[in-house]
């Protein structure tokens, strides 16, 4: 079986203009840069390969993950995990539910689903977290449980739209090597879309670049 | 997308809620009025009751009246919107707005009630200055409502429209580039009204243009206001039909329906002369924009432009206060501007009465309410499903949405009436149900479609990748993250169908009634303390029902900073 994210003789157009077209392959624990300015498909990329591609683009391939067919497949079966330049964590929950809503139903019972919720709040620094109101965490915080929410999901590839480019300098670097060093450990492959070339280089695997 | 999804009934249902009734009652109309009604009689087409109808002593008086008073309230009413916007601080726009809620939520009858109780001869104002200022001892002999020519009628659509008309300029306004034009403007030397004329207004009077059409539509054809406010010898084309239609003589139903024809003719009438309007008010601008005048010094424009939109907003909380006063009132002599006493008496001899029609209100309106919203929410979740520009809440589906508002009631709502007494399900629940829900539901889904299409969808998208379905989704993100938005909705659309009044009239068929019919039904009575307990009662239903819409989300988020907002 072949591990990794495998992307089959990928096109996408718009009104009969082709934006992208290829064939890529990301290992486990790789990172597929994505860059290019805005309008070049990047974003049309990233909706292809998360199940919400605009009806408006054509778009054929196939996208398989360790293997498996996800093409067809709705967004909420892909089993891909999403993180945007916004950390979007849902305001009507407090961070632990927030976490709690990714974590898989297969975990059974409050207490050991709250452990394991605790567990990740330990890792991300920021134990004792679970019952703030999540508007009022820092950006960098904010970032981090995002992070987890979507790791608990268990993802079996990550999609990244931009991830850093809202934070400053000194916590982009930071979360960078978060976000980078958890795919590596946890053997998963990265899409990862982004304007910022010190994304690219840190990223270290292979770079698409798109023109218009 | 995985096979089957309820919301791929919403569209369909909805569209057949929102145009069988108005086709089928256009049809049922036309029949009568030529003749053709087997339940009365009628087997034979005929233009008999053409000939009747016109021959009604002050049949096109009556039609006039119904034109020019719906014509004059719907352009003062946008003219002082214009200005309003154009003058308006945004520190002004945002109290404004902030009042926009419990305005609009007032039914037509009370806001017409409220305003009688206020400029009547003997009514609050005239009693808070007499006799200082005027030697009045008794009430003048005046007549200042039921004016011969519908002064006080277009008084009270106005104060009735100028709510609906800002809050759908305020809904497009965001869409359109204000600040940046009126900078632009301003830096080229143009006054603030001038400049908002030639730069923001084209841009939004597109936007609202439907909602301007529907307001003509309402305003020509209104019932329940021109009963209350409106002329009386000849009164309104409407005030008549429904005469013909209620009266015991049945043979009169034929007339009725040619005049709900003729009613159709005239406001499509309004239709083309506001079009008319429309063409030369964009040749006017033209030409103020070629001519380059600035107009810089608007000031006194502005204030009048300010102080128009707030005297309509005044008189109404000013009449709903004297109403709630004179339903508690003991004895209370004119020019006294106090009752001598207060006391529950009224109340408790109307409450026995109050009881069914409160009921019949209530599970009408919360039904209707909730039915419509869940019907708006099938669409807009379908209308994100299928992700195409062709979605149901879209452009050419806006027509059909505005469909029952564009169509006169009168036109339609005679034929339906004939339909349900056909088949025998007139004064029937289920019957008025369904009819209220086809004036709901336009206002549910415009006031639903902007919060939920505002909403950030990769939201959504987070959601999905977590592995939530749509209706997981719905009801774990999108649901609690609207909460506001969705209850203000069914807020809303509670306050419309309880304001209902020749809907309820014609098909709850007197079995059923409302605190609207009953209300408007004591108007020709002139009982002020009774008049007054049940129109306080109608403007506290829906103003009830915005209470608990806003205060379930501030509760249920009241530690959550990030929804305290939206």
């Amino acid at each position: 079986m072949t591990t990794g994210l495998t992307l089959q003789n990928i096109t996408i157009a718009l009104n009969g203009h082709a934006l992208i077209a290829g064939n890529w392959h990301v290992q486990p624990g790789e990172i597929l840069t994505i860059m290019g300015p805005s309008g070049s498909g990047k974003s049309s990329f990233f909706a292809f390969l998360a199940g919400f591609l605009d009806p408006a683009f054509q778009a054929s391939g196939r996208i398989l993950v360790d293997g498996v067919d996800i093409t067809l497949k709705p967004a909420h079966q892909r089993h891909l995990g999403l993180l945007f330049q916004d950390p979007l964590l849902f305001p009507h929950m407090d961070v632990a539910g927030n976490l709690l809503f990714a974590l898989l139903p297969k975990i059974k019972g409050k207490a050991a689903r709250l452990s394991r919720v605790e567990d990740a709040l330990n890792e991300a620094g920021l134990a004792g977290f679970g019952p703030r109101d999540p508007d009022t965490l820092s950006g960098g915080q904010k970032a981090r449980v995002a992070l987890m929410r979507t790791l608990l999901s268990e993802p079996k590839a990550l999609l990244l739209d931009e991830p850093f480019s809202k934070l400053d300098t000194n916590l982009r670097a930071q979360m960078r090597d978060i976000v980078f060093g958890t795919a590596k450990r946890l053997m998963l492959p990265v899409v990862l879309v982004t304007h910022d070339e010190a994304d690219a280089e840190a990223a270290g695997g292979a770079v698409i670049r798109l023109s218009l | 997308m995985a096979g089957f999804t309820v919301s791929k009934f919403g569209p369909p249902l909805t569209i057949s809620l929102l145009t069988l009734p108005v086709l089928a009652g256009i049809f049922g109309t036309i029949l009568p009025a030529f003749g053709y009604l087997p339940a009365l009689g009628g087997t034979q087409f005929s233009l008999l009751p053409v000939q009747m109808l016109l021959t009604e002593p002050g049949i096109f008086r009556s039609a006039i009246l119904s034109l020019v008073t719906g014509l004059v309230a719907s352009t003062i009413g946008l003219v002082v919107v214009l200005l309003f916007l154009a003058a308006a601080s945004p520190k002004a726009l945002a109290r404004m707005s902030s009042m926009i809620s419990p305005l609009l939520s007032v039914p037509h009858a009370a806001a017409a009630f409220g305003l009688a109780f206020l400029i009547a001869p003997s009514g609050m104002i005239a009693r808070i200055i007499s006799p200082e200022f005027t030697g009045w001892n008794t009430p003048p002999d005046l007549l200042v409502v039921n004016d011969a020519m519908g002064l006080a009628l277009i008084a009270g659509l106005i104060a009735k429209e100028l709510p609906f008309l800002l809050l759908i300029a305020l809904a497009a306004l965001p869409q359109i580039p204000v600040r940046q034009s009126r900078q632009i403007s301003a830096s080229l030397g143009y006054g603030r009204i001038t400049g908002f004329l030639i730069t923001v207004w084209p841009g939004l009077y597109r936007q609202m243009r439907l909602g301007v059409f529907a307001v003509i539509a309402f305003s020509t054809s209104v019932v329940d206001v021109a009963l209350i406010l409106g002329p009386q010898s000849p009164a309104t084309l409407s005030v008549r039909l429904v005469g013909w239609m209620n009266d015991p003589d049945l043979s009169l139903r034929f007339v009725a329906a040619a005049g709900a024809i003729m009613q159709f003719g005239v406001t499509l009438t309004g239709f083309a002369i506001w079009l008319g309007f429309e063409k030369a008010g964009a040749n006017i601008l033209r030409i103020m924009a070629a001519s380059g005048t600035r107009f810089a010094d608007d000031k006194a424009l502005r204030i009048v432009g300010v102080g128009a939109m707030l005297l309509p907003a005044l008189a109404l909380f000013g009449g709903l206060i004297t109403l709630a006063l004179w339903s508690i009132s003991g004895l209370w002599q004119f020019p006294d501007a106090w009752p001598s006493s207060l006391t529950l008496k009224g109340w408790s001899g109307a409450s026995e009465r109050l009881v069914a029609p409160l009921l019949t209100t209530l599970q009408i309106g919360i039904l209707a309410s909730l039915i419509s919203s869940l019907l708006a929410i099938l669409c807009l979740m379908r209308e994100d499903e299928t992700r195409s520009g062709l979605g149901f809440v879209q452009r050419h589906a806006i027509a059909i949405i505005y469909l029952p508002l564009l169509v006169p009631q009168a036109a339609f709502l005679f034929g339906l009436q004939f339909m349900f007494v056909s088949f025998q399900i007139d004064g029937m629940f289920l019957s008025l149900l369904a009819s209220h829900l086809v004036f709901v539901t336009p206002y549910v889904l415009l006031s639903l479609s902007d919060p939920w299409r505002a909403m950030d969808r990769r939201y959504l998208r987070i959601a999905a990748a977590l592995g939530k379905s749509p209706w997981q989704s719905f009801f774990k993100v999108r649901g609690p993250m609207l909460l506001k938005a969705i209850l203000s909705a069914v807020a809303l659309g509670f306050a419309v169908s309880a304001a209902q009044y020749l809907v309820t009239v014609l098909v709850g068929a007197g079995r059923l009634t409302t605190i609207t019919t009953e209300a408007v039904a004591l108007s020709s009575g002139g009982n002020r303390r009774v008049i007054g307990i049940y129109a306080f009662m109608q403007m506290v239903l829906p103003l009830m029902a915005f209470a608990i819409a806003s205060i379930i989300p501030a509760y249920m988020w009241r530690n959550r900073r990030g929804l305290s907002g939206s």
